[in-house]
Parts: C-alpha cells; structure tokens; sequence
C-alpha cells in the first residue's frame, strides 16, 4: 500500500463539528427509535466516516478529470431508472442492480461537479456560452427526475447546480431578469400544462390534499414542536414522540422530536452547529486554489443548507412538504452516505490547497 | 469585447464577494426559522401544550366483513375463514438477515418472498408492520407461538380470507377476489377501503363489489399521558357486506359441469316463468382460490397460455354464430309478417338460387327435401326453406325482428363483463364495413350465418322469450323481483305453436335430426345448430370431421326447453369445436333437463 496516499487529514476543525452533530443525532434518534436503530445508523455513520477519509486521499484534480465520465454515468442510470426501476408509492426512482440504489441521490454530487467542470477554464464571470452548457446540463437532469416523477427532487437538483451558476459570478442584472422572467412566464406555463401536472403541482404546493395524510403530520408536528417549550419536556420524555402521535419519527420528522423533548435551546443548539458547518465549507470554499474547486465545494455546502430549511421549515409547517431528510440526523443511510461523501470532496479540496502551498 | 484571459485577481474577488453574499443569506434565513421555532415554542407554548394534552384519542378502522355467497338452497358457496399472517416491523428487528435465515427453519419462505420483502422495506416506513408471509399453517403458527421471543419484531396475525367452496363449477359466475390495485383504490371511496382489502376483480365480486365490501367502522382508543391504555369504544360498528343469494341450483351446476365430459363450452339453464337462471357454466374452469392472496407467475401462465383458456368466460364473452338455432325465430319472422303460414310449402331441390344469379346456396341434405312446409323445415332443419324466407322477408325485418330477443344486444344480466356481439343490418355493415349490404348476406342470415356475432346468455334470453311465447323474464343471477314485459310484436298463439310444433318434432318426430335425445317422460322442444371455426385451408375444407385438428372443428350448439307444452326450463349448450349439435351438445342439454325434471320436487 503506497503510504503517502493516506497521508491527507480531514480538516480537524469542520471534523470536530461534525462529529458533534452525528452525536447529537444518535442521541435523539435513541429517543425516537429507540437502541436497534441507533445500532444500524452507528454503523452506516462509521462508514460513512471512512468514505469521507478514503475521498479526502483523493486529489481534487482527479474528481475534475473524471468529472464528464461521472456525470455521463449518472444519466445512464437516471434513464435506466425511467426504463426497467422499479415502482415505489407510484414513481420511479429505484434501480436494483444487487443492491437498491436512487440515482437521483447520486445526482446531488455529480450535477454540481459537472457545472464547476463546464466553468473550470471559463473567465469569470461566464459568457453566454458557458451559461448556456450549464443550463441545458442542468436541464437534462432535471426532466429525468421530474419524469420519475419526483418534482420535489428534482427542484432540488436543480437548485445544487444554479448554485453553481450564481457562484460563478453571473450578474445580478440576469439573476434578477431570470427571476422575472420565470414570474411572468409561470402562469402561461400552467395554462398550458396536463391536468395531472397540474394536480402534482398542487399537492406538492397544499399537503393537506396528500392521500398519504400529511396535512394531519403536520398538525402533529407542529404540536410537538410547540409543546416542548423553551427547555423541551426532557429526552424520552416526549409524549407526542413517544405514544406515536408524530409520524415518521425516526426519519422525516426527527427535529420534530428534537424540538419536543430538548425544546427551543436544543433547537438553537441544533442551529448554531449547522452554522457553524456551513460557515467553516464556505470559508474552505473561499480559500480553494481554482475555479472546480471553488465552485463545487461551495455549491455541495449551499445544498447541504438548502436541505436543513426544507427540512426544519416542512415540520414547523412553513414551507411544502417535501420528502427531505434532516441532513445527518434523520435515520437512513443513503442521506447519510451521500452527504458524508459530499464533505469528503470538500475535504479533499481543503487538504490539498494546504499541501500545494507548502 | 468580453476578456478572454482569465483574470485570477478579478476572479478571486469575485468570488469572495459571492460567499460573502452567500454567508449573508444563510444566516438570515437561519434567524428566520428561528424566530418561526421561537413562535411556536415560546409564544404560542401554552396553546400546545394544552393540545398535547388533549391528543390522547386514537382512531382505527375496523374492517367490515364481506358478504357471503350462498345457492338459491341456502347452500354456502363463498365464505371467509380465518387464516394466519406473519408480519414484520422493521425498526424492532436487530438483524433482518439472521432473523429471517432463523424463522426459515420454521416457516417456509421461498427467496422470491424474502426478495420482494426487503423491496417493500426500502420504502414502507420502519415502524409500520409489514406482511412477511400470509396463510401460513397450522404447524407454522404453533411453532412461531412457541419460540416468539426470539424473533422480536415479528408477529403473527388472524386475518380473514375468501374461500369459494365450488372454485370450478362456479369460477367464471362468483369471478374471484383480490388485493386492491392502486388503480382501483384511486377510484374509490377512500372512506370505504383501505390498502390490502379484497376487491372483486371479476365475475359476481366484481358487480356487487360494493354491496359484499360494507362499511368500515372506527375504534376510539382514550391513552392517559403515560400512554396507558383507558378505554377503547367502538364509534361507528362496522357494517358488514350483504350477503348475496343466487338464483343457481348448485347441485344442477354441478351437474351440468360434468354433463360436458371432456367437451369445453358453455351452459346456461333458465327457469323461464322468472328469468331465474338455475346453472351458467363455462368449461374448463379454473381454481379460483389461487387468486385471492395473488397467483404465482408460473401458474398464472399456464392458465393464460392454456389452448383450452381456462380464463375466458364463455357464457358471457364467448361469441358464436347461432347457426340453425336462428331457424325458429326466422321461422316465425315469417309467420308473423305473413310472408308464410303453418300449411305454406315449398320444394326443396337442394339449393337456393337468387334471381338473375348463379351462386347456388346448398343444403346439407344432397337432392334436397322436397315439398315441406315450416313445421318439417324445423325438424329436419332445411337450409332451402330458410334461404327462401329471409329473402322474401328481407335483413331489415329479420334485424328489427330478432332485436326484441336480445341477439347482439346486451341483455342486462346482472355480472360484470357481458359482451354485446353483433346483430347483422345495413348500417351496421355500412358503420362497420363501410359497405352497402348485399342481398347473399339476407341468405345466409336465415340460417344463422354471416355477420352474426352471439353470446350464450343472448340464447339463453332469447329462447325463454321464446318458450314464454312473447313474455320477457329479464334473465338474472341475483335472487331479486324482476319487471316482467312483453316483446312488442303482437304474435298470434298460433304462430306461437306452429314453431313450438316444429322444435318438438325436431326431439319427437320421425324425421327430426335430435330424435336420440328423445324422452320417454315428458317432451323436450328443441333445435340444433352448428357454429362455423374459420381458419381452415383450402384442402380442410374436404376433409371429414374425425380428419380435421380439434381447434378447427365446428362449435356445437343446441336450445332445448321443455316440457314442450308447459315450459319450464330453458337450456342454451354451446359445446365447442364438437362438429355437430345433434351429436356433441344434444346430449348435454338432455342431461341437464333431465336432472332438472328428476329433482325439482325434492
């Protein structure tokens, strides 16, 4: 085994803050679900861990060289998904090649890669050209999704590779022009669209027309929430968590928990760690040596946020419902993994920038 | 002109300015879902925690029972018994693998149920129990009782299933039950089902779906703040499913099942004074209790692939020419229009000629019949004779006269999925074939060949009209009053009885063609038809009957009722790829009249 391969730590300080996170997640996923749980998330955590390790070895420059094949590869299995996956809740997003895997999760890496790589040579910020590329590539991925269906993933999607976009530098003047463009021509768009389009868009809009009873989720949610207080009803003591008034509690809605039983301080606790991560990638973000690395770390973290105020804002019963997990708390190893490998990119970029300017 | 050189000063700055703006935004819309928190935690605590206090009623649903199905006797033929269901709710189980490899020593699970289970759980929510494998054994469930704790998260749960006592005899009649498909379920009343109920996909469970479903009632269960169980109260008793009672002699279906022997087909009786249909049968039938919890593939296959198509129901969907069991009611178009009379006769010579034409329309018989008149025309069923009438009374009469019967109309019969067939006219074939009708085609109409597409319930209708001389008994499965009419052609009795004559001596008369069915206790009226397979070549055309494939043989066909002076019982056999009616269906309409007349004063 070549011994300078292994030689790249994780940043110690964004690894101190995530560990304290996946702790505290541990600690509420107890509450909620209870010991076996915790045992199978430990391990996909530890694992995931190793991933983030294992890629933090990896020369930024190797991500951007395989960059298009990557990318190329996720499309193939997107399609494939919308030609032989298989069927859950009525959509398709699952693809069974031995084990059960999501594409649309992969997404949310290689998308943004591929954006940073379309900008990588591009004098900032972009012309027209290299915005064009970007948003026909983003595009592509989008309608894939949306054809699973899965609106709610693929506006997601979407959203991490504009990120990418509007960290290039692209003018106010068009992001402002795009946004009233996109206001002015949205009403045109629904007249024009399928009833069932239509409905999808409603439901994703008003949860309480959901078969799936959302609309009394939320209500739930909220009384959980609410219930907990200032200094929250104490851990295991929640009683909307703990006589299975709150749905899903150990996955979707775990803040939900969270907020019932360490209250308004656990929250705010919850919040200052997620900062704090955010703050410590943007800042990596800002000291990245090129443009790739630039744009891709600071995308993956405005994504990783993105998902943090879909999430806290769904169960607090401010913004739609979307099938969001809590970044690295919810119970579930894909989120996990992927997001775990997301930092390990951001890592990479971060150790290796040091090692250059030695 | 835009810089093509990339500026890395300019860039970098750029970019800084974008995290900063980046660092702006996501702090300011953390302070707002915080202050969204501090809103419902803080200001608005009292109001939820009192609501939280308040959230100690559960409702559930308490699932109806479906209704029974029970013979016109009040013999059982469909019921629900208790059967067993191991289930499994993920977020308790340790180790799925190790679990499962455990309780295969106790209950049999194939790779192909632990393969699509562990699909389920991806995405079935982890504390929802989750079915692993239902109708497990007697054995399987004592043996999971016993060694319970070591499978935690694991239970086994009664549930009801359906069970058809009579699967063949009564496959295609009672149809079968199974689990509610998304689409059906989106058509619903969602009030009324919920996912894994039974829902009838064909047959009787299909059209009184709703009645045999009923509807659900809800639990309340009242928890303290411990979560301790205070009480539990039934809001609304669920209402089970109606029970339905069939018009079916279940001892004559059977009768009439076997009575075909290895022949396939399809057998209807009628009970003609009510319209009561007593036994419907179509031939093979399938064991209908594999559908209910979901067939296998490979069985599912064999049935689909099956060449005798155990699936399709024949009594209402299989479409046959009448062939000459259309000769009685042409026969009377004839007497009805005047264009005959009971002493008209015409000679026969052995073909039919139209004029100023060369074709020449055979009858079966060489040489012809000779001078006949309508009552021996029926008997020795003379294609000449009806050749001579449907042209004189011409394809708008006989279409308007053989309607009210109910041929290629859908008659109403209370079952899912009757089909409508085809009533020969001008503007069906001008709609359909976008052809004007051809003077040939009235020919051929008068001996029930052509464009005629039938079904056996639409002979069955028919010949009760027919028996009941004009009184229309609607035909019906279901044990319910019916509205008695009459067809709108005002017959005389004595045209009536003419045709009667003539379907008697085809069983009793010396020169009848159905004279080996012939009764010594009481008379049978009937009349024989031969419904034609196409596909033959050229060379099949010559060959004789026992030389020719199966498959590419002549459907049998034969109408009966009797007694033919006070009708009673109706009954339309269809024996398929049997060559001719006298000899493959005759006899299988006398075996079931004679069940009938053996037992119906028991």
């Amino acid at each position: 085994m070549n011994k300078r391969f292994f030689t790249y730590m994780p940043d110690p300080l964004l690894m101190f803050l995530l560990l304290l996170l996946l702790v505290y997640g541990l600690v509420i996923l107890y509450s909620a679900g209870g010991v076996v749980l915790v045992e199978k998330q430990a391990v996909r955590i530890v694992l995931g861990l190793l991933t983030l390790y294992v890629i933090t070895q990896i020369r930024p420059e190797r991500f951007e060289q395989f960059t298009p094949l990557i990318f190329f590869g996720t499309v193939v299995l997107l399609i494939a998904v919308l030609v032989v996956g298989s069927k859950a809740k009525g959509a398709q997003r699952w693809l069974d090649l031995g084990i059960t895997i999501q594409p649309s999760e992969l997404c949310k890496i290689t998308l943004p890669m591929m954006v940073a790589w379309v900008f990588r040579h591009a004098s900032l910020p972009p012309s027209w050209k290299h915005i064009i590329i970007a948003f026909v590539t983003i595009g592509i991925c989008t309608a894939l999704i949306y054809m699973q269906p899965d609106l709610g993933t693929a506006i997601l999607i979407a959203t991490s590779g504009l990120f990418v976009v509007f960290l290039a530098g692209i003018s106010w003047r068009f992001i402002g022009g795009v946004t009233l463009i996109g206001l002015l021509v949205s009403p045109i768009v629904w007249h024009f669209m399928h009833d069932y389009q239509k409905q999808r868009v409603l439901m994703f809009l008003n949860p309480e027309s959901d078969p799936l009873n959302y609309g009394w989720n939320i209500i739930q949610s909220k009384i959980a929430i609410g219930s907990g207080g200032f200094w929250g009803k104490g851990w295991t003591e929640g009683s909307q968590t703990q006589l299975d008034f709150l749905p899903e509690h150990s996955t979707d809605f775990i803040m939900s928990v969270l907020s019932e039983e360490f209250g308004f301080i656990g929250v705010l606790l919850l919040f200052i760690l997620y900062l704090c991560i955010i703050l410590r990638c943007l800042f990596i973000a800002q000291q990245a040596k090129n443009t790739y690395n630039r744009l891709l770390s600071g995308a993956l973290i405005l994504i990783f946020f993105v998902y943090i105020v879909i999430n806290a804002g769904m169960i607090s019963g401010v913004l739609p419902v979307v099938g969001v997990p809590l970044p690295l708390v919810s119970y579930g190893g894909t989120s996990v993994l992927t997001l775990l490998a997301s930092f390990g990119i951001i890592t990479s970029i971060h150790s290796h920038k040091k090692l250059i300017q030695q | 002109m835009r810089q093509l050189l990339k500026h890395p000063f300019h860039e970098r700055r750029l970019f800084t300015e974008r995290i900063v703006v980046s660092v702006i935004i996501v702090v300011v819309i953390f302070a707002l879902l915080l202050s969204r928190y501090f809103y419902l935690q803080v200001v608005k605590h009292p109001y939820y925690l009192k609501q939280a206090e308040q959230n100690r009623i559960k409702y559930s649903r308490i699932n109806p029972t479906r209704g029974l199905i029970y013979d016109r006797n009040g013999v059982l033929l469909a019921e629900n018994i208790t059967a067993y269901k191991l289930l499994v709710t993920q977020e308790l189980v340790k180790n799925l693998d190790s679990s499962l490899s455990e309780l295969k020593e106790i209950i049999t699970l194939g790779e192909e149920e632990t393969s699509t289970l562990k699909e389920k759980l991806v995405y079935n929510p982890i504390f929802k129990p989750l079915v692993v494998k239902e109708k497990l054994s007697e054995k399987e469930v004592a043996e999971f009782a016993v060694q319970k704790h070591q499978f935690e998260g694991f239970e086994v749960a009664p549930y009801l299933i359906r069970k058809y006592i009579y699967p063949m005899e009564l496959s295609h009649l009672i149809g079968y039950v199974g689990k509610i498909s998304p689409e059906e379920f989106s058509q619903q009343d969602k009030s009324l089902y919920s996912a894994g109920d039974y829902f009838g996909k064909t047959g009787l469970e299909k059209y009184h779906e709703i009645s045999l479903h009923g509807i659900p009632g809800q639990l309340i269960t009242e928890i303290n703040a411990q979560g301790k169980q205070l009480s539990q109260e039934i809001k609304d008793p669920p209402v089970n499913g109606k029970n339905l009672n069939l018009t079916i002699d279940i001892k004559l279906q059977q009768a009439s099942y076997q009575a075909f022997g290895e022949e396939t087909g399809s057998a209807i009786a009628v009970h003609i004074e009510t319209g009561e249909i007593l036994a419907m049968v179509s031939k093979p039938g399938y064991d209908t209790n594999q559908f209910i919890n979901g067939i296998s593939h490979e069985n599912f296959k064999l049935l689909a692939e099956s060449t005798d198509k155990p699936l399709f129901d024949r009594s209402l969907k299989g479409g046959y020419e009448p062939g000459s069991t259309i000769k009685p009611y042409i026969a009377l178009a004839g007497l009805y229009h005047k264009i005959i009379s009971e002493d008209f006769t015409l000679f026969s010579n052995g073909y039919f000629q139209l004029p100023n034409q060369e074709r020449k329309y055979h009858d079966w018989k060489q040489g012809g019949h000779g001078k006949i008149n309508v009552v021996d025309a029926l008997a020795e069923s003379v294609n000449v004779f009806f050749y001579d009438l449907a042209y004189k009374l011409g394809i708008d009469k006989i279409h308007d006269f053989l309607k009210p019967f109910t041929f290629g109309q859908i008659t109403g019969i209370d079952t899912a999925g009757e089909k409508k067939g085809i009533l020969p006219s001008r503007s069906w074939k001008q709609a359909n074939r976008d052809m004007i009708w051809f003077p040939g085609e009235t020919v051929i109409t008068g001996i029930g060949q052509g464009y005629f597409v039938i079904t056996p319930v639409q002979m069955a209708q028919a010949l009760s009209i027919l028996a009941a001389k004009g009184r229309v008994a609607p035909i019906h499965l279901v044990e319910q009053e019916q509205t008695v009419s009459q067809i709108p052609m005002d017959i005389s009795e004595k045209d009536w009885n003419t045709v009667h004559k003539g379907m008697t001596h085809v069983i009793n008369a010396p020169n009848g063609t159905a004279k080996s069915i012939k009764s010594d206790e009481y008379l049978i009226a009937g009349k024989s038809g031969t419904s034609q397979v196409y596909g033959k070549s050229e060379e099949d055309i010559y060959k004789k009957i026992e030389e020719l494939p199966k498959r590419l043989r002549n459907h049998a066909l034969f109408i009966a009722f009797a007694p033919a002076d006070q009708p009673e019982i109706a009954v339309v056999v269809v024996a398929e790829h049997g060559a001719s009616g006298t000899k493959a269906a005759a006899p299988i309409a006398k075996k079931i009249i004679d069940y009938y007349m053996h037992t119906k004063n028991e």
